[in-house]
């Protein structure tokens, strides 16, 4: 099975039931399968006219009460960003699949790329909270699709699943769950319709959705308001919503932050990466543990908000942290910012080619 | 005379073909019950402005279906027109510029039951909003399209928009708009559209009927109300106040059955804007078709 299908077959299980979407390479195996798959789970399918259409379609889809998914490519990503910050301001869950490929602009469709990782915090306009994972294998492809559908539903926020043309496109064998084992995060509004409010401070940070048209008639907007959804300009009503929706996904970093530590006491040197890259970054450990030498991994599989205990925990273990990516950097800058400039070697290509084990060697000893 | 008595009579349907009867009306109906209650009073629109009649229209179109508030969700975009569903006590969906008909697509598809209503204005459905409004009418999904036309960018301070007249000023237009407009309903019908139907906010209750239809409509419907903006395109045009503006629509106006009447000599001179229903067919509706292929493939097609 490819990354891509595996995605597909994710969302299935999770209960995804709208997929709203465009053609992208080399994205598209994504909305192929689920084409497909969809309706046999009574779910529903849209090719949408653009990008920007699929991203409101699948708010929209959400709003109306169906676990909704897009997914799509650098170009198509940039197009989605204006949607996704009102995903994040209204707090929709939703799902949005990143296969990412070498940009900028139309760049080269079929090579394989991690340049979306920066955009995928920051490409909306404003702060706002965001999670972002990236899976290593075509099995946790399917994982993390669950995983993402779980995470959207429980925090109310976007949740991009930044894979890559290397893993969306590689096969390899696996055996999936019995979907019927599978749970995902489900909303239970225990409050009447006299008294919900689709966006209170809760002190958890998320209050419970209830879909349009089931007697809870309330406002939704891209502004931003109070409890009810009305706009409001007032900095009482502005401010504790600015504290809960910015940190809401901070004070459950336990549940969001998800990697896998490789660790071996007395190791000077740490590699750190994720997606395709961490292939090559697991190679590169192997050799040089053949070799004699004790080497730390960090792999990360969610990216935003960025595990910052574990990178400063690692940092804090070993001398040097490499950090392979097929970008300039993008992810490096955010190790640099926890550990210090000085401790951090990036191994970046931007070219479409893959980093090599030799060149993580290189900068092993460098 | 009331001012409910006023507003009323001085719309050109007869009391028989009103959807509202004129006494009381406002005591009778289940009307105000389709209004907020809570803090979202006064509109944020300019004293005169024609927004709010399409308000009172809408309403009284959806009290005379006797649809529940339960069912029908209004989803906007961003503009003035696009701040009317907030005042509305329906399930209210305020989206980004041009998108309403995004999101009203994936409502609609997650709940076929519910009547969708998208309320946009010109620049929001025909310039952002064009290929939305293009694919939502070729889909044929079952969403009523309500479409404000001012003509003008009212909220940003009176740009031209993809309705304003050859030559008409506007503060991006300073020596006079050089772009022709696009006319909404032909769009709408050349596009798929099962319903498309015109009238202004001069005659409110004709308004009514034709949203009450549009509503009513399994699939795809446009109504355009045709409006104006005295803040702004009327001031740098010179038009007068807004009921100057007003009893423009009424003096520049006719019904298509009076257009009908027309040689087509005169048909081809027009330039007062024709109201009526100009379109009303039947398709087979997006939501109808894509449940029986959910029936046929769980039937065990492959």
């Amino acid at each position: 099975m490819q990354g891509n299908e595996a995605i597909a077959m994710g969302a299935v299980a999770a209960g995804c039931r709208f997929y709203a979407g465009y053609p992208i390479t080399p994205s598209t195996e994504v909305a192929e399968v689920l084409s497909r798959e969809l309706p046999r789970v009574g779910g529903k399918f849209i090719q949408m006219e653009d990008e920007i259409a699929s991203m409101a379609a699948i708010i929209g889809g959400r709003v109306g009460g169906l676990k909704s998914m897009t997914a799509t490519s650098g170009p198509g990503f940039s197009l989605m960003q204006e949607n996704l910050g009102y995903a994040a301001i209204a707090e929709i869950p939703c799902v949005v699949v990143d296969v990412q490929r070498l940009g900028p602009s139309t760049g080269q469709p079929t090579a394989a790329s991690q340049g979306d990782v920066m955009q995928a915090r920051w490409g909306t306009h404003g702060d706002h909270p965001i999670i972002a994972l990236a899976p290593v294998s075509v099995r946790q492809s399917f994982d993390l699709t669950v995983k993402a559908f779980d995470l959207s539903e429980r925090f109310r926020t976007p949740v991009l699943l930044m894979t890559d043309e290397i893993i969306g496109h590689m096969r390899e064998p696996v055996e999936l769950p019995d979907f019927k084992t599978i749970q995902v995060f489900e909303h239970i509004v225990t409050e009447s319709p006299a008294t919900y409010k689709a966006f209170r401070n809760t002190p958890d940070g998320v209050p419970a959705l209830v879909p349009f048209g089931k007697g809870y008639r309330y406002h939704i907007t891209g502004l931003l308001h109070d409890e009810f959804g009305f706009s409001t300009q007032r900095l009482d009503e502005i401010d504790p919503w600015l504290e809960r929706v910015n940190s809401k996904l901070e004070q459950h970093m336990d549940e969001i932050a998800l990697y896998e530590e490789d660790y071996q006491d007395g190791a000077k040197v740490g590699l750190l990466s994720y997606g395709c890259s961490a292939r090559t970054a697991r190679h590169a450990m192997k050799m040089a543990r053949a070799r004699g030498q004790k080497v730390d991994m960090l792999t990360l599989f969610t990216l935003w908000p960025f595990p910052e205990k574990q990178v400063e925990a690692l940092g804090e273990r070993v001398d040097r942290i490499v950090v392979p990516e097929m970008n300039l950097g993008q992810l490096a800058c955010e190790v640099e910012r926890m550990v210090g400039r000085k401790k951090v070697r990036r191994v970046g290509l931007a070219n479409g080619e893959m980093v090599t084990p030799r060149m993580v060697l290189e900068a092993m000893e460098a | 005379m009331s001012e409910q008595q006023h507003i009323l009579d001085a719309a050109t349907l007869s009391a028989d073909e009103a959807l509202i009867p004129r006494s009381n009306w406002f005591e009778q109906s289940e009307t105000l019950q389709k209004l907020r209650k809570n803090k979202k009073f006064p509109t944020i629109w300019c004293s005169g402005c024609g927004i709010g009649v399409v308000m009172g229209a809408l309403i009284r179109a959806i009290d005379h279906l006797g649809l529940k508030n339960d069912d029908v969700a209004l989803v906007a975009g961003i503009g003035c027109t696009a701040r009317m569903p907030i005042y509305m006590d329906f399930n209210t969906l305020h989206t980004t510029h041009g998108r309403a008909l995004a999101f009203a697509t994936g409502l609609k598809i997650a709940r076929p039951d519910m009547k969708v209503i998208a309320i946009m204005g010109d620049g929001d459905a025909l310039a952002i909003g064009g290929n939305h409004f293009i694919h939502a009418a070729r889909r044929n999904l079952g969403i009523t399209a309500l479409v404000v036309n001012n003509s003008i960018y009212g909220m940003t301070g009176g740009q031209y928009s993809p309705t304003t007249p050859i030559g008409g000023k506007a503060t991006t237009a300073p020596y006079g708009n050089v772009e022709p407009p696009f006319p909404i309903c032909d769009l709408a019908a050349a596009a798929g559209a099962t319903y498309v139907a015109r009238s202004t906010v001069y005659h409110a209750l004709e308004l009514d009927k034709l949203l009450a239809e549009a509503i009513a409509k399994d699939g795809f419907s446009l109504v355009e109300a045709v409006s104006y903006c005295h803040t702004t395109y009327g001031r740098l045009n010179k038009l007068g106040t807004a009921a100057d503006m007003m009893r423009a629509l009424k003096d520049n106006s006719l019904s298509k059955t009076a257009f009908d009447a027309l040689t087509p000599e005169q048909k081809a001179e027009n330039t007062r804007i024709v109201r009526g229903n100009f379109v009303n067919i039947e398709r087979p509706q997006y939501t109808n078709t894509y449940a029986s292929l959910i029936t046929r493939v769980q039937g065990g097609e492959k």
